[in-house]
């Protein structure tokens, strides 16, 4: 596919992030404002210095009015826009790509969702009215395909596959403990994770992430604009966005065991910002580990392993806090929870964190510092197996040559 | 005129319901053996696809001219269900579809009706029955659910009607109100004084018409609801007791309006050439028929097996019997159980229904004139070549399948949970994601066999919503000669 990227062309000036979790005492009013002063306060500006805002939600709310009602904003354009579980992001790149092309100087990505009002265990979805042909699984069922037909391919028993995903499952948790905002602060046993009773397939209770209610936002700039606000901006370096065809169910070739979307936005802002070698270039990945077997794939389709060697890398510790490449530094989907809107921006204020060492000290990345990596992605992904939307970004602490 | 069937289908569902398991629930004595019971996902409509797709196995579908559908037990009132089994059999636009149903009675004249239109263009009859009780009676212990479908024929009939005679008497033996999900008797011994004359007014009034006797009939079939008055019946018309068709109480219970039908085809499948059959049901009054097969019944029995279908006594003895009582009553409507904490799926809309009529009911995928993939549910544009409205309907129900990859869903919606989803790529091409039914979760696998299979996948503000699901593939264990 062809882009031309905006690398370095717009920054990051400010983000905040509310608390993940079952909120009970929070309406999506609240969240928006919360996030929306955290955010300010970070940049520095006050809420009419920002020209336009892109809203991303899933369910909980439509149009404009869902973020400049609770804001009471004097007029200003509202884009409220929606792709599954890559909502976040899709705000953030809209929002981007506005102030690339001269249209705004300063705007505003913010992203909400509010699950625990619905009454219901896991996500209601928007029932839209069809021909009742449409299938019937559960979300962990279509993403548990993965775990059996992953084994099957590479030579992983059951036995072996299960201690795969306990272990990813294990990290994320034990990331999401020294994280304050994430919706479970407390590491799990192994033993916990891997007798956890089965939702689907392989999958226990804890090989999915939490459903958790949030907000997260970001405001941003031209990057020559960007030290008027910040000493430490982060830089836009790529962004990809890819809506496959849904060839999987139908496609008797997808062995499930890949996602094709993933591989082509990764290629595409890899190439945006330069990367030849991700493993070795990047300092973090924060990505979209909705369940375990996802998060096992991901590190193939991004590049961070060889095909079929992701399971052995996961084993041996490649992807944890402090190993060759951390990966959801933050806990993740899994114990930082999914607000689905928010989740993507919740990814990037990680590495608003992270590359700019202002993360917690015992969960720095280590890296990260003077001579070291400066460079961070984010995936989110939305869909099942065959049939998704994927998002890839890349950032930076200091802009390119 | 002569009228006749051209060929049979018989549908015993999968699962069994041993009568000890309601003995051991209840504490209460319930006999042996076991009956046949409608999954979750079956309805009397589902049942009578089933039992058709059988009976066209040796035919061509495009030759049926009208369907008659009969049941004491319709999904619908109102609106006709011989239509949904008119679009699941993908049935010429101009063949006419009725329904007959509320009394058992009825499916004796949908098949007369059947015979009757059948001596001037091929009709299809099918007679279905989901039949119960309340916990612990006769009626949910002895009773049965299965359909059966003739293919009613103008030339080339295996079984010919010879003649006929009925007895109809007004009395109240067994009632039902609509709406009840279970019927009321009389007692039993009022009900026998009724039925008992008219039964054999009616036998002796059709041998006569057929000029035979008693001791001409190779096998006998009485059927109906009033156990008592079959039992007398069957010993008191002159015919010996091992020309009696076999009982089917053992294996699947009484099959109310269906087993007049399922016990004919049970004998044509043993059938030889001249073989004289008396069916005499016991509905309100009494229906004596007698049949004598033709030379063709050689012809049918071969393209059956041929077709690896498996006989009606194979199904007997085939099955799901650990069947638990409490999914039984909750399957019928009787245990009423905590709903999963998720929404209920929503109605589908009729205007999607009838545009996609072919994928829904028929599953036809599509098939590119460009490139020859396929595509379930049909597209418009080619996946692989992209070639645009270059597509020709094709009908991948009576295909099978393998199953490429599966999973075990605990929170999926579903009466009978867990759900298993499976990935089924056709022999062909074409691959589809569905729920796998009719099976034991711990024995799926990839590569498994599988055909697909009619269902109701759950209703919402009362409209049924009817789709396919996939099955592990049910083939006779007879070897062919």
């Amino acid at each position: 596919m062809s882009s031309n990227g905006i690398r370095d062309r717009v920054a990051i000036i400010g983000m905040g992030c509310t608390k993940f979790g079952e909120l009970w005492d929070k309406g999506t009013d609240d969240l928006l404002v919360d996030a929306t002063k955290e955010t300010l306060e970070s940049a520095g500006v006050a809420l009419d210095d920002i020209d336009a805002f892109w809203l991303g939600t899933m369910g909980s709310g439509s149009a404009g009015l869902t973020l400049s009602r609770p804001l009471k904003l004097d007029y200003k354009p509202v884009s409220r826009v929606e792709n599954f579980c890559a909502t976040g992001s899709e705000a953030m790149r809209n929002a981007c790509y506005a102030v690339a092309s001269g249209a705004y100087d300063l705007v505003m990505a913010i992203g909400v969702e509010k699950l625990k009002d619905s009454g219901y265990s896991g996500l209601t979805g928007i029932h839209q009215v069809g021909d009742g042909t449409g299938g019937s699984l559960s979300s962990p069922a279509a993403f548990s395909f993965l775990a059996p037909s992953y084994g099957h391919k590479y030579g992983v028993g059951t036995d072996e596959m299960k201690e795969v995903l306990t272990r990813i499952a294990w990290k994320n948790h034990h990331n999401g403990a020294l994280n304050p905002r994430a919706q479970f602060k407390k590491e799990v046993s192994l033993e916990t994770i891997s007798k956890s009773p089965r939702v689907a397939g392989e999958l226990g209770v804890y090989d999915c992430s939490g459903v958790a209610d949030g907000s997260a936002a970001a405001i941003i700039c031209r990057a020559e604009d960007a030290h008027r606000y910040t000493d430490a901006p982060l830089y836009v370096k790529g962004l990809s966005f890819v809506a496959g065809p849904a060839a999987g169910p139908i496609d008797p070739d997808y062995d499930y065991t890949t996602f094709e979307e993933v591989v082509r936005s990764a290629q595409d802002a890899y190439a945006q910002a330069g990367i030849t070698d991700p493993r070795a270039q990047l300092a973090m990945a924060e990505v979209h580990d909705c369940f375990t077997p996802t998060e096992l794939v991901l590190m193939e389709d991004l590049g961070f392993a060889e095909r079929g060697t992701a399971w052995k890398e996961v084993l041996a510790g490649t992807y944890d806090l402090h190993g060759e490449l951390p990966v959801n530094p933050d806990g993740g989907l899994k114990s930082f929870g999914h607000p689905i809107g928010a989740s993507g921006l919740r990814m990037m204020y990680e590495c608003w964190l992270q590359l700019r060492q202002q993360a917690p000290p015992e969960r720095q990345i280590q890296s990260v510092g003077k001579g070291g990596r400066t460079l961070g992605l984010t995936h989110n992904l939305g869909g099942a197996p065959g049939e998704c939307v994927s998002f890839v970004s890349i950032v930076g602490s200091e802009l390119s040559e | 005129m002569t009228s006749g069937i051209g060929s049979w289908g018989v549908y015993l569902p999968y699962w069994r319901l041993e009568r000890s398991a309601i003995a051991q629930s209840l504490g209460i004595a319930a006999g042996r053996g076991e009956r046949t019971v409608a999954s979750f996902d079956e309805d009397t409509t589902t049942l009578g696809v089933e039992a058709s797709r059988r009976a066209l196995a040796t035919t061509a579908s495009e030759e049926i001219s009208q369907v008659l559908f009969s049941t004491p037990e319709p999904a619908y009132q109102d609106k006709t269900n011989a239509t949904t089994i008119h679009g699941a059999l993908s049935l010429d636009q101009h063949a006419a579809a009725y329904d007959i149903v509320g009394s058992v009675r009825s499916g004796v004249a949908a098949l007369l009706m059947g015979l009757d239109a059948g001596a001037r263009e091929t009709t299809l009859v099918m007679i279905a029955e989901i039949r119960t009780g309340l916990a612990g009676g006769a009626d949910e212990r002895d009773s049965g659910d299965a359909a059966v479908a003739f293919r009613c024929v103008p030339e080339g009939a295996a079984v010919e009607l010879i003649a006929r005679a009925s007895t109809s008497e007004e009395f109240v033996d067994r009632w039902r109100v609509p709406g009840e999900a279970s019927s009321h008797q009389w007692e039993e011994r009022f009900g026998e004084e009724a039925y008992v004359p008219l039964a054999r007014a009616a036998f002796q009034e059709a041998l006569k018409k057929a000029g035979i006797t008693a001791e001409e009939i190779d096998t006998l079939i009485v059927t109906g609801l009033h156990a008592r008055s079959l039992r007398v019946i069957k010993n008191s018309l002159g015919v010996d007791a091992d020309r009696l068709a076999p009982d089917l109480a053992l294996h699947a219970g009484n099959l109310g309006a269906a087993h007049l039908g399922i016990s004919l085809a049970d004998t044509l499948e043993r059938a030889a050439p001249g073989h004289v059959i008396v069916t005499l049901q016991l509905a309100d009054g009494a229906d004596a028929l007698v049949w004598r097969t033709t030379d063709a019944i050689l012809d049918i029995q071969q393209a059956q097996r041929a077709a690896n279908a498996k006989s009606v006594e194979e199904q007997l003895v085939s099955g799901r019997t650990d069947l638990a009582y409490n999914s039984f009553l909750t399957w019928r409507g009787q245990l009423h159980r905590e709903p999963p904490r998720r929404p209920e799926p929503g109605r589908p809309g009729a205007p999607n229904m009838l545009r996609s009529e072919g994928w829904k009911y028929g599953f036809h995928a599509s098939r590119c004139t460009s490139c020859g993939f396929r595509h379930l549910p049909p597209s418009r544009v080619c996946l692989k070549c992209k070639a645009v409205d270059e597509m020709e309907p094709e009908r991948l129900a009576d295909l099978e399948g393998t199953v490429a990859t599966f999973t075990i869903d605990h929170l999926a919606f579903s009466l009978s949970p867990p759900t298993v989803g499976v990935v089924v790529d056709f022999d062909g091409g074409g691959r589809f994601r569905c729920e796998l039914t009719d099976c034991d979760p711990s024995t799926v696998k990839i590569g498994m066999r599988v055909q697909m299979t009619f269902r109701r996948f759950y209703t919402a503000d009362g409209i049924h919503n009817y789709f396919w699901k996939a099955r592990p593939l049910q083939t006779s264990s007879a070897k062919e000669a």
